[in-house]
């Protein structure tokens, strides 16, 4: 069979000087189902990105049916033939299955109108010749995810795409709405079609790949026939590291559970059930890592730990008293700490002043205001010395946070978080695209809280930061625990791999301390 | 019979709500056209007064109706466009934008019908021609509905044809399903290769378009003269109107009869010296109570969706699963 | 000297934005008048060429100023409530129904009538804030609504049950003497009032800037997320910043009925609630800033006015500039080619200065 795409050599550096990809090469052969695995910030996104066109790699190039292609933008990829079904469903809500579809090439009546007698007509043609069921004036609002997402690859292939590319398509589907796409895929693969997937759930690859392209550190590790491999060999190949990365010492005194997680579930508002009974303490003086590829329910959790929202079911007891469902404020109160996982989102008010970042938590208390008054001579000093003891690179401490680098921002909010004495931090993402020195300074200040008798939780997609700060560590997937290791000692990467990627699961996994 | 009721129930009433009417329900086209692209336009009381003003300066000067109707659009027109190139161009927030629009062609006009009237009196007005009025053949003859809906300002009959336009606009052209993508989820839109901002653009020159009409029948219809912020506010009624209509067009058409009815029976009744005030208050009492229904069921509404989809999905997938094995035996 | 343009960058464009509107009433001036010097003159000094003038700069600019810190506190909150306008109507109707129909000593009675005012502007700050903080209904669009309910139930009250019958006009009966508030220049109608705008003004400040609440309206206004994140109760700031805002409109309508007219009058909307919308844009929500953008719409009003009396040019001139004025200092890409050109060429001074220490 020949090859439908060939990717060669592509290095693709952000301005922010982050390499995303380094000498990528991938050869997709027509009429395969070829999978892209690899863990976050691995590169796969980047690599899909650069084949449709989103962004322009400065070295390499693309080679699609034999022609070399240089794509300005999605437009130019979708006309030789290339769809995409992005993780976030392109689709308008209010408008029929039948409008999304024909949407950007509508069938006309005249030169005027639209024609949606055609519209329908096309829509379960191309459904038919497919076998994508799906209702054509249905609006979009009114189906469920699965449904949502077949609508998305019929426009795709409605657009004549030969090669369809699918980033982390069963991220947001059901079990039973998984199955079906995997048989969609298959009977699409008969028809002709070529289909480059994207995934990190290692048994769905196995089970519908052709072939298997691993990456990891924005590289290409190898491709292999998805026969020659199995889940285990993958997941190693994935995570990679041999080399056992330089762990703190285990801590030398540990207190009693300070944080205790009781059958917490939690269903989101898509009726999704994100989290799944999770079990776990955090005793006095230890960090609890939490290994997990991103999307496995760490946001939730956090938010519910953090009184952001409230779980559905399950209780969270700091030190024996019942938390969830509080404000976050009032968690706070009770000694919780909270480096949240996007610093932009929640962690800083970009245009607020560093002073007026570093008080949101306590400014209405005694050495910050009184009787409603701030004290900003008091408040200046403070920042002037947080800024000094976090080594916050800053004109002034009223400079506004926004125009700070990512690593001076992430050091403004871990100094506030560590600064308000925390009995709880919750670390999340704690160095994620910070620089090398501000990483190192960060672990720092999570080793001395653990040490002067914190409980920390650390949540963290980057296996190193979990290994290498962790007393004990759980692993989440697909919103349970998998795997609790209590002596971290001798763990590696490759063993944590298949217990997130969902190789390996240990039946009824908590993370307490007792029993 | 109480002189109101006999004055409610004669036909001049009834002429008088379709007259009244005409000018909010042609600017709430406007409004909900932008709308239905995700831009909130607050601009057609600024709309409205520039077409209503170069409507009739042509007029006297050209003495032309073809022109000044030509100049009235493209004074509306354009002003949708100085809207569009600064929200979407010069990035100004648009209601901002608009705010400053309104006063711009308040400003505007009467500086400009100061100079072509050297009067600067606030009572100072620009004789127009009006647009001509319609008797409909058949219809005229017919006792009660003949005079209620025969002969009414050309512009009238225009505001009640603009509805199934608008319909047909928004629902039966690729131009109103891409407007629809637009407003819904602009990066949808933009993943099938639509120009979004262009999109809005069309939206933002549409929604003049159905203000320069609204304006133009103020003062070459509803009145013959322009005179300084003629449209009182008309504008913002049109929000009003298009909130309470949904933003559909048989929605808004209702809504304007609504406030065409209520300011029409505050006129009637103020001649019977009962407080019109707190007749001409009730359709944005009912505008504030509507939107704060809306809002309050978009948020119920998502539980049910939740729901409907349990059922649905459940459906589909035994379906579909049935459906595939059937293929695959 | 670059370095200060981009410290001060949004000042500067404030400042170039009210060039540029000066410039362009210049040229119309120019293009208008027969005599354009004599008209530019009056222009520009009419307002400081009489003790009368001047005084009418000082009195317009009072229930601006009121306004545009309304309006300023609830947009620092990211809410555009533009429900001035209505508070400010309603409140000084319902002001005025009150002050005519209690007696008591001057003091109290001016107190107690700005109390009601001030509570009939906070409820009608209310309404649009619940519906935003509850149900994410718009505020916009509720406040325009609310304009109207208060411009007709305003109307109706005085109408119909506070007429002063014996007047020509369509005016309410006379407010007491003990609700006056006092002139403080003789010869002039300048009054307490503005007074009490400036400390409105620098009580805003003081209570934006300098106050745990106001440091909870700034917060949430920059970054609704991180203000949950931190613990500050979202939905009740929301609320609140709405509250305060009517409040204060309730305040500069019931002062100039109290201050300037002695009975209630307008049968219009009077405006002033969107004067509030531009000067608080021009001022960039900082109160005291407002004070001067009030003084200064205040100055170009009356000089438009001296223009149209004594020359040959309308008034409406103003509105076209600070319509232009309004819409270059929100256009977030004016001149933003300029500031990045700075930058650039300050990024690489900087470099170079490093490499060069290197």
């Amino acid at each position: 069979m020949e090859s439908i795409l060939q990717v060669n050599n592509i290095t693709m550096v952000y301005p922010a000087g982050v390499i995303a990809n380094k000498n990528v090469s991938v050869d997709v052969t027509e009429k395969t189902i070829h999978a892209i695995v690899g863990e976050n910030g691995a590169g796969k996104s980047t690599l899909m990105k650069a084949i449709f066109g989103i962004i322009h790699p400065q070295e390499g190039d693309i080679i699609y049916k034999g022609k070399k292609v240089n794509f300005k933008n999605p437009d130019d990829a979708i006309n030789v033939g290339i769809g995409m079904v992005h993780q976030h469903l392109m689709l308008a809500p209010d408008l029929t299955v039948a409008e999304n579809l024909i949407l950007g090439v509508e069938p006309r009546k005249g030169s005027l109108f639209l024609d949606t007698d055609k519209a329908v007509r096309i829509t379960k043609e191309v459904s038919e010749r497919y076998g994508l069921d799906v209702p054509a004036d249905k609006k979009i609002k009114d189906l469920p995810i699965g449904v949502r997402q077949r609508v998305e690859i019929l426009k795709a292939l409605y657009r004549n795409a030969e090669l369809l590319i699918l980033d982390e398509p069963t991220a947001v589907l059901t079990p039973q709405e998984t199955v079906i796409l995997f048989k969609t895929l298959f009977r699409l693969k008969e028809n002709g079609k070529t289909i480059l997937f994207i995934s990190h759930k290692l048994s769905e690859v196995k089970q519908l790949a052709d072939r298997i392209t691993v990456m990891r550190d924005a590289r290409v590790i190898t491709t292999e026939d998805a026969s020659d491999v199995t889940e285990e060999e993958i997941a190693h190949l994935m995570v990679g590291r041999d080399i056992d990365t330089a762990r703190l010492d285990p801590p030398e005194k540990m207190g009693g559970v300070r944080l205790s997680v009781k059958n917490v579930s939690y269903i989101d508002d898509e009726n999704v059930q994100v989290l799944k009974n999770i079990n776990f303490d955090i005793r006095a003086g230890e960090i609890l890592g939490i290994a997990g590829v991103d999307g496995n329910g760490q946001t939730e959790l956090i938010d519910i730990l953090t009184g952001l929202s409230r779980p559905t079911e399950g209780s969270i007891s700091m030190d024996g008293k019942n938390i969830a469902g509080l404000s976050p404020r009032q968690v706070r109160e009770l000694g919780m700490s909270h480096i949240p996982e996007d610093r932009m989102e929640n962690g800083v008010a970009d245009t607020a002043s560093l002073e007026e970042n570093f008080i949101v938590d306590r400014y209405y208390k005694k050495e910050f205001s009184r009787y409603g008054k701030l004290d900003w001579k008091y408040i200046r000093k403070y920042s002037k010395e947080l800024i000094q003891k976090f080594n916050i690179l800053t004109q002034s401490s009223r400079t506004p946070a926004g125009s700070l680098s990512g690593g001076n921002i992430q050091k403004v909010v871990v100094a506030r978080e560590l600064s308000s004495d925390p009995q709880i931090i919750i670390a999340a993402q704690p160095t994620r695209g910070v620089d090398i020195g501000s990483e190192e300074l960060i672990h720092v200040l999570l080793k001395d809280a653990r040490d002067s008798g914190k409980a920390v939780f650390l949540i963290s997609a980057d296996l190193d930061e979990i290994l290498k700060l962790s007393s004990r560590i759980i692993v989440i997937y697909n919103g349970e625990i998998t795997a609790h290791f209590k002596d971290v000692s001798k763990v590696t990467g490759k063993d944590l791999g298949p217990y997130m990627l969902g190789v390996k699961k240990e039946e009824g996994a908590h993370g307490e301390i007792h029993s | 019979m109480s002189p109101l009721l006999k004055s409610i129930f004669s036909t001049g009433f009834g002429f008088a709500i379709l007259r009244v009417m005409t000018p909010i329900l042609l600017p709430a086209l406007g409004v909900a056209i932008s709308e239905l692209a995700g831009s909130v336009n607050i601009a057609l009381e600024g709309i409205m007064l520039m077409s209503a003003f170069f409507g009739v300066i042509v007029s006297t000067f050209t003495g032309s109706i073809w022109l000044s109707l030509l100049a009235g659009i493209t004074a509306g027109v354009a002003t949708g466009g100085i809207l569009a190139y600064f929200h979407l161009k010069l990035k100004a927030d648009i209601i901002l934008a608009a705010i400053a629009l309104n006063m711009f062609a308040s400003g505007f006009t009467i500086f400009m019908l100061y100079l072509f009237t050297g009067d600067k009196g606030s009572t100072s007005s620009l004789k127009s021609l009006v647009f001509p009025e319609i008797q409909i053949p058949i219809l005229k003859s017919i006792p009660v509905l003949g005079p209620i809906f025969s002969g009414h300002n050309i512009m009238t009959y225009i505001a009640l044809l603009a509805v199934p336009f608008f319909y047909v606009l928004v629902f039966k052209t690729p131009l109103g399903l891409r407007i629809r993508a637009v407003g819904q989820n602009p990066n949808a839109a933009e993943s099938v290769g639509i120009n979004v901002n262009r999109i809005k653009v069309y939206a933002l020159l549409l929604s003049g378009l159905f203000g320069a009409f609204g304006g133009l029948y103020l003062s070459m219809g509803y009145v013959s003269w322009f005179s300084r912020d003629m449209t009182a506010g008309r504008g913002f009624i049109a929000i009003a109107a298009s909130t309470l209509g949904g933003n559909m067009p048989m929605g808004m058409f209702w809504s304007s009869l609504l406030f065409g009815f209520v300011n029409s029976f505050a006129i009637y009744i103020a001649s019977l010296d009962i407080p019109s005030e707190l007749i001409q208050m009730i359709p944005y009492l009912i505008t504030i109570i509507a939107l704060a229904l809306f809002a309050m069921r978009k948020q119920m509404k998502k539980k049910r969706v939740d729901e409907a989809h349990e059922l649905y999905s459940e459906d589909v997938i035994s379906s579909v699963v049935k459906d595939i094995s059937a293929a695959d035996e | 000297m670059e370095k200060f343009i981009l410290k001060y960058f949004t000042l500067i464009r404030t400042l170039i934005a009210i060039l540029v509107g000066v410039i362009i009433s210049i040229v119309l001036i120019y293009l208008i008048s027969k005599t354009p010097a004599y008209s530019l003159k009056q222009f520009l000094l009419g307002p400081i060429l009489s003790k009368s003038r001047l005084a009418n700069v000082f009195e317009n600019a009072s229930p601006i100023i009121f306004c545009g810190v309304a309006i300023a506190i609830a947009f620092q909150a990211k809410q555009f409530n533009v429900g001035a306008e209505g508070a400010l109507f309603l409140s000084a109707a319902i002001g005025t129904a009150f002050a005519v129909s209690t007696h008591m000593p001057a003091l109290p009675h001016v107190i107690l009538i700005l109390v009601v005012a001030g509570l009939t502007g906070a409820a009608w700050g209310w309404i649009p804030g619940v519906l935003k903080a509850k149900w994410g209904a718009s505020e916009l669009v509720s406040s325009l609504m609310m304009n109207y309910v208060a411009y007709f139930l305003g109307l109706y009250l005085i109408n119909s049950h506070f007429r002063d019958k014996s007047a020509g006009f369509l005016v309410s009966l006379p407010l007491p003497k003990t609700a006056w508030l006092p002139q403080i220049i003789p010869g002039t109608r300048i009054h307490v009032g503005i007074i009490l705008a400036v400390i409105f003004a620098l009580l805003g400040y003081y209570f934006l800037y300098h106050t745990t609440t106001g440091y909870e309206i700034r917060t949430t206004g920059n970054n609704d997320k991180f203000a949950r994140f931190g613990g500050i109760n979202v939905v009740k700031v929301v609320i609140l910043s709405q509250v305060i805002s009517g409040m204060i409109a309730g305040f500069g309508g019931m002062t100039e009925v109290m201050g300037i007219h002695h009975r209630f009058n307008w049968q219009n909307s009077p405006g002033y609630g969107w004067d509030g919308v531009i000067v608080a844009i021009i001022g960039r929500n900082h109160p005291i800033l407002i004070i001067f953008a009030a003084l200064f719409l205040s100055y170009l009003r009356v000089g438009s006015q001296v223009l149209n009396l004594m020359a040959d040019v309308p008034s409406e001139l103003v509105a076209v500039i600070q319509a232009i004025i309004i819409i270059l200092i929100t256009a977030e890409a004016f001149l933003s080619q300029w500031k990045y050109k700075i930058t650039m060429k300050q990024a690489s001074l900087e470099e170079a200065g490093n490499e060069s220490i290197a």
